[in-house]
């Protein structure tokens, strides 16, 4: 929340603006309309069908925030919800790790994984007030599905599988990434049944989420007939007949001698083999014969991260969906980067199903994390669970050496055993406040007192472990360190929320010379002027990134936006930026476009402008119109705009659009982002006219211009008309117009 | 003479599943009946389906799936109540027969919502 203290209450970077749009319409027209709600006023002329295509999870979480809040006549604005919705779930997510720990190990390493989770970096990148995205409630419901899984799992209670149902339908209402969930949890049942940990419990846990959860998950309109017929739930239905089976053959051993039951399973397996092949062969080919082996463009990419960068280059050019780089575990995970080793070590003593279960979400976490940058959120809570496993049984082991080794706990027999809640956190050398008359240990070293020794009953305890009992110097002083582990870890998380994750990204702040703040607001300068100087029905062109913002806060009608799901319409706006301007003009006019939108950052030095993302708009439009060839474009292999510039760069639309009157800020045109001096310096725009352009040129608008009544034909009037003009256009006497 | 064997074999292995079945007390036999009712009628409503064909798809899948599921159900009911098992002895037969219920009336909630 200190983004909002620093700026003000506002709605962070790109989606986030269309949930905020979304859930304005939900609160204005109410449910029924929003789950019919045609737009129109995107992906023009095509226009989004937005009850079809949009994880409702988390607009009517707000919605329904909003409404209960309102009939209670608290008077909160549709925004004030919206900003505020992610850190609240924030909450309850942080509240679901410690359920979720607590089941695997105890409410000690609960505490701990709740602790980590409330401040690890990664989710408050996604958490901030403002950063109102699928995400923030999707982690939540993550946290509490899982939980909820495992609690099945542990008491093998009805009531709880069909509560797991529940929590699995409310994530696949809030994000795609509910098929993780999906798939995760197959596995673990397989790797139950593999290992030899089959129980009914295991049944209980899994058969009722499958049937339930694909109902569920086919209610869900963007879901809807997916649920089963693509490959990412297929692994479900696999492991549900294997499950079927294993349970029978159980089930069949139960009842019959073991002379009788191998008679049954040389029967079975030579009967059940054939049919077996010939199901398989099917479903192969049945499989094999989509292009894509019925996997979705997203999925492939998870499964084989070069596969985007090969096919789909859109899914190549979002930031997000980059590989991160190994500072940005340190950065977002920080402390818990090597707990969390420690934490599955602790996990296999002992090996529970639960525990089994949270091994596996971390390895398959921190392979999806190395794929895709924004996947280390889901990573995040793995690790913050393991980590406190591993930090409260470190504490457990240490605070017991000392505990036996302290002078003066006269009589008394209790120690803390394994599964002891007592303050993980407190200073060592108090007296340990809450002991349970716990079962005893045998200890290994003989420094324990004699009294000690008489208590030593052969109790059966869960663990066969033994304890050892460490010297008292060093267990205190690896308490007091690793309490200092957990101050820098504090304090790592507090700086990274400040420094790192709070800017809104649609405000940017840079401090001066002299110490002062000095606040960019550009984007919103340039979106109320479209709102207030344009008619209703303009239609604005820009690359895909501002088309959200664009139809939130300037309430216009634009091409293309961050849904990206339509690739030839992205790469129609893509090859008209990397057009010459007469070409470019007529895309867009067969488009109805009166507006275009241009991001430069060559002023103020931001680096996350258009030209910087011409490359992807030259791939793109490559990948769907051949006349748009990369090569043109390239100078050594390397996009330029100074004077070593191909000429198709510097006669491009993005070019001429970004760089227009760019020599008059400066005498020279020095771009501060690309830190050379532009190529084509002067020269005029003949099809668009330049409208607006914000206080930092950060943002420009141009209008099309309008064709012309007349065709001025190659007349000698014509060419000394031109001539009057002092800055010549550099392509020539040329009539624009043919 | 491998080949008689085995057939004597399966008789007799199909006489002591028959034999140790019917031991199983009555209530789970009732359960066992309900289970296979359920089953049944999934299979006709897919044979049904191949020939009929599939649309409307929804209500295809909505009425196999509150099949299965109620199969899938009360599975778990016999596990719960079944006395042999150990995990279980805990669990009163009341107590699991509510859940069964309360599951049942989510799994039809949601299947007539999405029978169309």
């Amino acid at each position: 929340v200190l983004q909002v203290i620093k700026y003000e209450s506002v709605i962070h970077e790109f989606d986030p603006y269309f949930n905020y749009r979304v859930t304005q319409f939900l609160s204005k027209n109410g449910i029924y309309d929003f789950w019919n709600w045609f737009d129109d006023r995107t992906w023009y002329p095509l226009g989004r069908v937005i009850g079809g295509t949009v994880y409702p999870g988390l607009t009517l979480t707000a919605g329904t925030i909003w409404k209960v809040v309102n009939s209670l006549n608290i008077p909160l604005s549709v925004e004030t919800v919206c900003v505020f919705t992610a850190p609240i779930f924030s909450a309850f997510a942080s509240w679901a790790a410690y359920l979720l720990t607590k089941e695997v190990k105890g409410p000690g390493a609960g505490l701990t994984a709740a602790a980590l989770l409330a401040m690890v970096p990664s989710y408050i990148s996604r958490s901030v007030a403002g950063s109102y995205d699928n995400e923030a409630v999707a982690i939540f419901a993550l946290v509490f599905t899982f939980y909820l899984y495992i609690k099945t799992l542990n008491t093998g209670s009805l009531f709880y599988a069909t509560l797991n149902a529940l929590a699995y339908f409310y994530m696949v209402c809030s994000w795609g990434g509910y098929t993780f969930i999906i798939n995760l949890i197959p596995m673990h049942v397989l790797l139950c049944i593999v290992t030899g940990r089959y129980s009914s419990r295991l049944y209980i846990a899994y058969a009722p989420l499958v049937v339930l959860g694909t109902l569920l998950a086919s209610l869900v309109p963007v879901v809807g007939f997916n649920a089963v017929l693509t490959s990412e739930h297929f692994a479900s239905f696999l492991v549900f007949i294997i499950i079927h089976v294993v349970a029978l053959a159980y089930y069949i051993k139960g009842i019959l001698s073991p002379k009788m039951f191998k008679v049954a399973v040389t029967l079975v397996v030579s009967a059940g083999l054939a049919v077996c092949c010939a199901v398989i062969a099917i479903l192969i080919a049945v499989v094999a014969s989509s292009p894509t082996k019925g996997w979705s463009g997203r999925s492939l990419t998870l499964l084989d991260p070069t596969y985007a960068s090969k096919y789909i280059p859109i899914i190549a050019s979002v930031s997000e969906h980059q590989p991160p780089t190994w500072p940005s575990y340190f950065m977002d995970i920080n402390v818990l980067a090597f707990l969390v080793p420690a934490g599955i070590i602790a996990c296999f003593m002992p090996l529970t199903d639960s525990s089994s279960f949270v091994i596996l979400y971390i390895v398959t976490s921190v392979y999806f994390s190395g794929v895709m940058v924004r996947l280390m959120l889901v990573l995040a809570p793995a690790a913050c669970i393991l980590s406190g496993i591993a930090l409260s049984e470190a504490f457990n082991v240490l605070t017991r050496s000392i505990k036996f080794q302290l002078p003066g706990i006269a009589g008394n027999p209790s120690i803390a055993s394994e599964e002891n809640g007592s303050s993980t956190v407190v200073a060592p050398n108090d007296i340990p406040k809450t002991e349970e008359a716990a079962k005893e240990k045998p200890a290994k070293k003989n420094r324990k007192k004699e009294k000690e020794n008489v208590e030593k009953k052969p109790t059966p305890s869960k663990t066969e472990k033994r304890l050892l009992v460490l010297p008292l110097e060093a267990s205190v002083i690896a308490v007091l360190l690793l309490v200092l582990l957990g101050a820098f870890y504090v304090v790592h998380c507090v700086w990274a929320a400040a420094e790192a994750y709070s800017a809104p990204s649609i405000v940017l702040t840079s401090h001066s010379n002299d110490g002062g703040l000095h606040v960019f607001d550009d984007f919103r300068e340039a979106y109320s002027w479209l709102s207030h100087n344009t008619d209703v029905d303009d239609k604005v062109a820009s690359w895909w990134d501002y088309g959200y913002q664009t139809t939130a806060m300037a309430n216009r009608t634009v091409l293309v936006d961050n849904n990206t799901w339509n690739n030839t319409h992205i790469a129609t706006v893509g090859t008209a930026m990397s057009s010459p301007e007469k070409q470019a003009w007529e895309i867009f006019h067969s488009l109805d476009v009166k507006y275009v939108l241009v991001v430069f950052g060559g002023v103020v030095g931001y680096p996350s402008d258009d030209i910087n993302k011409f490359l992807w708009m030259v791939r793109i439009g490559g990948g769907v119109f051949p006349h748009i060839k990369e090569p043109d474009y390239l100078r050594d292999g390397q996009y330029r705009i100074d004077a070593q510039a191909t000429p198709t760069m510097l006669n491009c639309l993005m070019y001429k659009l970004s760089y227009f009157r760019f020599v008059e800020t400066d005498g020279k045109g020095f771009d501060r982002v690309r830190r050379t001096e532009i190529g084509k310096k002067h020269f005029k725009l003949t099809h668009f006219e330049e409208v607006f352009t914000t206080h930092h040129w950060m943002v420009r608008i141009y209008k099309l211009k309008p064709q012309r009544n007349r065709i001025r034909g190659k007349t000698k009037k014509s060419k000394s008309s031109r001539s009057v003009s002092s800055k010549r256009d550099v392509r020539g006497k040329r009539n624009p117009w043919h | 003479m491998g080949r008689s064997s085995t057939v004597k074999e399966t008789q007799a292995l199909f006489q002591s599943l028959r034999s140790a079945y019917a031991a199983t007390p009555n209530n789970l036999k009732i359960i066992d009946v309900f289970v296979g009712f359920a089953v049944l009628t999934a299979i006709i409503q897919v044979v049904y389906m191949a020939v009929v064909g599939s649309f409307p798809f929804n209500s295809f899948l909505s009425g196999v799936l509150s099949c299965i599921g109620t199969a899938v159900l009360a599975v778990c009911l016999r596990i719960q109540v079944n006395k042999d098992n150990k995990e279980f002895k805990d669990v009163a037969p009341e107590r699991a027969f509510a859940d069964f219920i309360l599951c049942n009336l989510v799994l039809h909630l949601v299947i007539m919502n999405f029978m169309g």
